[in-house]
């Protein structure tokens, strides 16, 4: 507040976007073209050959997989480089995607920010070097996921299947029965909350990813996008409006903790069980071993709750794979590399460092779907984990601005949440702020 | 810098008016690191976002120049004068407040009447010390309403305080933040300018049998007008920028805390976030004006009142 940091502010903000500005007046090179398309042979060859490779990514697991990968191919040196995680990641890339140069050869990408990219043109379709054939070795979730208009823009590496973890002492204490579907949900969520006011079924305060994931669950397409840049953004489809409907009942009530996700009062609710449950993604159990080791044995795990007794649905939360930028020079080593990153090696390496992988070989071994763990009071919870992978409901897709429209979630749905209010209003509110920035940036959107 | 004695010495008219030419080099050549690094890191930069603010770059359909159309998209953007509104109210609420304890600390500290005033005087500075990203963890961490200070204040008296990072709460929770940074700062620059108050008139004042309060109106609070003004203009400055404090809260009150809870948050985000950079520079080059004309204003009614004294 003095003005010596003021200007440095100042100065700050302007040199950002004369950066900014100066990378975006840069124009795109050509080039990569003739490294569009190579025969698995070719591949091999330039594997063997002397070069090197970047790799942006934050993933913990890329680090072991890259060691594995050097030590079988040595004449590759492959440059780790960790950029920042999510959104400060996927500026940096686009800011270097506009500059035309300095992106590296492979990205870590989430799959919600995969359209983004891949639509651009930022991202290289991979079925010129074989991807396409590569299908039966990724759940059909993550596979969807990753084909966009008929392309592969990036292989699977982690997955994130919806499942409902709780706190199996907290529903014997009080006698419930573990919910099957949303309305047992609502009512063990009245019974908690009744039972100990401080204590909730689960947290919720509003995020952009558990709420589109919901609403996969309960059978919306809120967004669809065909070539490229004509959207359809439609909250008030049947699915959107269900999941709305019914979790109107715990948001208007108050039936849901006020506690953000990740914050030190989460960590504290899942150690004491004033957070009873979490509908989150498969790659859930080893944050809650690191994160809440005082709640060990109390936690299990369930498939998510339905609309309709019986009929088993799931969605995806979370997860992405890598992808080959369109800007790389060396597209065939980038190739090769995904490949082990996202093949069996890499994924073997990917699952014994407490990912939860997309392939369907791991996915299916029996040391997976034996694993007890011990954290869950020996449960198999791999396979519930697994079952909700072959749950998940097909079609959904992601819009190509998705990183920004959850970015503005908060100032819309997270209204709903503040005010416990309709969620239908929220969802309303960020469709229309959704279809002003897509006519904005030059989409043509329909806003149903 | 010009030496009258060089001058008598060499009267002639010719090697005058070299060791003129010369020293007028002298001075840029001083002057000219400073110009240098003012170019490149003020000028160039504003320049280049003036340039920015004039084109219109598109994830389809590429890059246009529009003209001045960003800056009308911007002044008719309820947004962004919902952004300046709420900075305006923090401007007229906290600024005065954290001026008046800052002012109110340094008269007790220069009265000399205190009890260890050193001490009082760093204690009070220290949380200027604090790094603006810490303080507000620290108090964000504090404001929790269930395991933080307030919600120990609420359990320990039965009491229902409410929530400092609900919506209607979240702008006055930041200008206490802002406010606990930034009055011991205030509070030297009015205690360095107290101190050069010569203390003969102390003693004619009190001879002619004026009180402590009177010395405060008559005396101490026209001398450091001066220093108000300043105090004044820097805390005008820093409302506008308000960025860090909200900007992190936003992390543990995500609703409460709009992507446009303040101008320089909504330039951040425009650019960040939506890759609107030119766009967005117009916002920065709006508010820049903005803040240099409130800040203007200021200095001027400041002096205005020092002249008509």
């Amino acid at each position: 507040m003095t003005t010596r940091s003021t200007i440095r502010r100042w100065a700050g903000v302007a040199v950002a976007a004369a950066l900014a500005g100066s990378l975006a007046a840069c124009a795109t090179p050509s080039g990569g073209s003739e490294q569009g398309s190579a025969s698995a042979e070719e591949i091999a060859a330039a594997l063997q050959k002397e070069s090197s490779i970047t790799v942006w990514g934050w993933a913990p697991q890329l680090e072991p997989i890259v060691e594995a990968f050097e030590e079988k191919y040595p004449k590759i040196d492959v440059k780790l480089e960790n950029v920042g995680t999510g959104n400060d990641h996927y500026t940096k890339l686009q800011n270097a995607i506009k500059a035309g140069t300095g992106a590296p050869d492979v990205a870590q990408v989430e799959y919600y920010a995969l359209p983004q990219f891949a639509l651009s043109g930022a991202f290289a379709d991979l079925t010129g070097f074989g991807a396409d054939e590569l299908e039966d070795q990724y759940t059909a979730s993550t596979w969807g996921s990753v084909s966009i208009d008929g392309g592969v823009y990036a292989l699977p590496q982690d997955s994130g299947p919806m499942a409902m973890f709780y706190r199996a002492d907290v529903f014997e204490k009080l006698g419930l029965e573990v919910p099957t579907t949303w309305d047992e949900y609502i009512a063990a969520g009245q019974a908690i909350h009744a039972a100990d006011p401080n204590a909730y079924i689960t947290n919720d305060v509003g995020d952009a990813g558990f709420t589109t994931s919901m609403i996969w669950q309960a059978g919306g397409q809120p967004y669809a996008v065909e070539n490229g840049t004509d959207v359809t953004i439609d909250f008030a489809d049947e699915g959107s409006t269900k999941w709305a409907d019914t979790w109107n009942q715990l948001v208007e009530n108050e039936l849901v903790a006020p506690i953000s996700s990740w914050s030190d009062e989460w960590y504290q609710g899942l150690g004491d069980g004033s957070i009873a449950t979490l509908v989150i993604g498969a790659w859930m159990p080893g944050n809650l071993e690191s994160g809440v080791p005082d709640a060990a044995g109390k936690w299990r795990v369930a498939p998510m709750p339905t609309y309709e007794e019986g009929v088993a649905a799931a969605a995806e939360n979370g997860g992405g794979g890598d992808a080959v930028l369109e800007q790389s020079k060396n597209k065939l080593v980038a190739y090769g590399f995904l490949e082990f990153l996202n093949g069996p090696e890499g994924a073997a390496i990917h699952a014994a460092n407490g990912g939860f992988p997309s392939t369907v070989a791991d996915l299916e071994s029996e040391d997976f779907l034996g694993y007890e763990s011990d954290y869950f009071g020996g449960q198999k919870i791999n396979e519930v984990l697994v079952q909700a992978s072959k749950d998940v409901v097909p079609g959904w897709s992601y819009l190509p601005f998705q990183t920004y429209a959850n970015s503005i979630y908060g100032d819309t749905v997270g209204q709903s949440y503040a005010n416990a209010s309709d969620l239908n209003e929220g969802l309303a509110a960020w469709q229309e702020a959704s279809v002003q920035y897509g006519i904005d940036q030059g989409f043509t959107v329909n806003g149903k | 810098m010009t030496t009258t004695s060089s001058t008598a010495r060499t009267p002639m008219r010719t090697s005058r008016r070299r060791a003129r030419g010369r020293q007028r080099w002298i001075g840029w050549a001083f002057v000219g690191p400073f110009m240098a690094v003012f170019a490149l890191v003020l000028v160039a930069p504003v320049v280049y976002s003036i340039g920015l603010s004039l084109f219109r770059e598109q994830l389809v359909g590429g890059t246009a120049f529009v003209g001045l159309e960003n800056y009308g998209t911007a002044l008719a953007d309820p947004k962004f004068w919902e952004a300046l509104g709420r900075v305006v109210l923090f401007l007229v609420v906290q600024v005065p407040i954290m001026l008046g304890i800052a002012l109110v600390a340094s008269l007790a500290i220069d009265s000399a009447r205190l009890f260890a005033s050193s001490f009082f005087r760093i204690s009070i500075f220290l949380p200027y010390a604090v790094p603006a990203v810490v303080a507000t963890l620290m108090w964000g961490f504090m404001y929790g309403t269930r395991f933080g200070l307030i919600g120990n204040l609420n359990d320990a008296f039965g009491i229902e305080l409410p929530a400092p990072l609900s919506g209607s709460w979240v702008l006055a929770s930041i200008g206490n933040i802002v406010t606990w940074e930034f009055v011991g700062y205030n509070m030297l620059i009015f205690y360095a300018a107290l101190r050069v108050i010569p203390t003969d008139l102390y003693e004619a004042a009190a001879l002619d049998g004026a009180g402590a309060f009177r010395i405060i109106r008559n005396i101490k609070i026209p001398a450091i007008r001066g220093a108000i003004v300043i105090a004044g203009i820097f805390s005008v400055i820093g409302s506008f920028q308000l960025f860090n404090e909200p900007n992190i809260l936003k992390s543990i009150a995500p609703n409460a805390i709009s992507t446009y809870f303040t101008p320089n948050m909504y330039a951040y985000n425009l650019s960040f976030s939506g890759q609107q950079f030119n766009y967005s520079a117009a916002i920065a080059i709006i508010m820049g004006l903005v803040t240099a004309v409130i800040a203007y204003v200021v200095q001027l009614s400041g002096s205005r009142k020092e002249a008509v004294r």
